[in-house]
């Protein structure tokens, strides 16, 4: 029986789970690799030879290489390993999200300091118009 | 018997950790949400409690995909933080309560929550930075622990009914362990907040705030709601609110609020705190 995915309505997101739990198992398994600060180091220094350790596809290793955390996660990425990732680069939180959005740094910060990403015309697939989410009433006014 | 003094849910943003080792509680950016911790730390010196059962969610620290279980309670001597790969400094180990421990371990397993011990265990952000906030100054918190863990990484996830019940079975197991310990329940995350995807930086005020009144009012309301639709609702990382749940759930009678902070934004994080206590 194949896995039933109500969440697959929710736009601009990725639900971890089953199916992307073992499809990412190695890339995730990388990622926790970035806990010790020697394997930080290694990574920096040969990022290609360092992933080729794991047995990953070359979709996620190129995910990793190109920094595009919507290919990672499409890949079978998990967001709460791959930000081993993004702080190894001394990216924080806020930064590696925008970086997803197609927002700018600065516009997402605004966005964020302005009450976020608005509820209504977010929720569902349907309300999506011209394929791009809403950010909020005051960034969109600008 | 034990009592339960109170119950405290709050946010476990990681930037907080860095916001605390830089000292910025005055900053403009974060004095919205540091200030809303003295009420709670003026209660905290008048309940005095001896032990925080601490229901929160592990991000990769000491759960990983390998072995990845629905409800994980620690029994422990000493729970040590360490690395997490984010940068945030580590904090001093806490004291463990292996009397509690076993308690709650025997009661929901009696119950029927097939849960997993852990007498090793590694407490992240989601457990220190609740305790750092509670207890300032970066000492060990004057207090024993019993860390109890909750997979909202892996879909699927538990369901807020099932992790309302979890929570009304900790209460019971506290509440019928032979020890004049006075218990605080902590439960860590939320609120509302999407990290990942096109759709990151989702937030949800209006549900928030109807989701902090429904924990005295209806503290059940939120067990309506099916995981799909809280990720509609509150985000992919929003249901971390499931441990506000149980943390609630744990006290049985009637409650009274002692004090609620909502600040947007911390990072990417609607943050939320509330304190309550049983109401005489």
């Amino acid at each position: 029986m194949a896995l039933e995915k109500p969440y697959k309505d929710v736009p601009g997101t990725t639900v971890f789970d089953a199916e992307l739990a073992r499809k990412g198992y190695h890339l995730n398994q990388f990622c926790m690799s970035l806990m010790k600060a020697e394997n930080r180091e290694k990574f920096k220094a040969d990022q290609r030879g360092y992933l080729d350790q794991w047995p990953m596809s070359e979709e996620q290793k190129q995910g990793v290489l190109t920094r595009d955390y919507n290919r990672m996660i499409a890949a079978g990425g998990n967001i709460y390993f791959l930000s081993k990732i993004f702080s190894s680069d001394g990216q924080s939180f806020e930064q590696a999200a925008s970086s997803m959005t197609g927002m700018s740094a600065p516009e997402y910060r605004q966005m964020m300091l302005t009450g976020g990403r608005t509820v209504e015309g977010n929720r569902y697939l349907s309300e999506i118009k011209g394929g791009k989410l809403k950010t909020n009433a005051i960034v969109e006014k600008k | 018997m034990a009592k339960i003094v109170g119950c405290i849910t709050t946010t476990h943003v990681p930037s907080i950790g860095g916001a605390i080792a830089k000292n910025l509680q005055h900053d403009p950016y974060w004095s919205p949400f540091f200030d809303g911790f003295t009420p709670v730390h003026a209660w905290l010196k008048k309940v005095k409690p001896d032990v925080a059962v601490v229901i929160y969610n592990d991000h990769g620290l000491n759960f990983f995909l390998d072995k990845m279980p629905t409800f994980a309670v620690g029994a422990a001597a000493q729970y040590r933080h360490a690395d997490e790969g984010w940068g945030i400094p580590i904090v001093p180990p806490f004291k463990g309560d292996l009397d509690l421990s076993w308690q709650i371990i025997n009661t929901l397993v009696e119950k029927e929550f097939d849960i997993v011990t852990c007498q090793e265990m590694l407490v992240d952000h989601a457990f220190t930075i609740p305790m750092s906030l509670l207890y300032p100054g970066g000492e060990s918190p004057p207090l024993r622990t019993v860390p109890i863990c909750v997979n909202t990484v892996q879909f699927p996830i538990p369901s807020a009914r099932r992790c309302y019940k979890l929570g009304e079975a900790i209460g019971s197991a506290i509440e019928s362990w032979d020890s004049d310990a006075r218990v605080v329940v902590l439960g860590t995350g939320g609120l509302s907040h999407q990290l990942d995807g096109e759709r990151a930086g989702f937030m949800n005020k209006p549900f928030d705030l109807q989701f902090i009144d429904s924990l005295i009012s209806q503290p059940d309301w939120a067990t309506q709601y099916s995981s799909t639709e809280l990720v509609e609702l509150v985000g992919s990382q929003g249901v971390e609110l499931l441990n506000w749940l149980a943390a609630r759930a744990t006290m049985s009678g009637k409650v009274r609020k002692v004090h609620s902070n909502y600040h947007i934004p911390i990072s990417n994080t609607a943050s939320g705190l509330m304190a309550i206590e049983p109401a005489h």
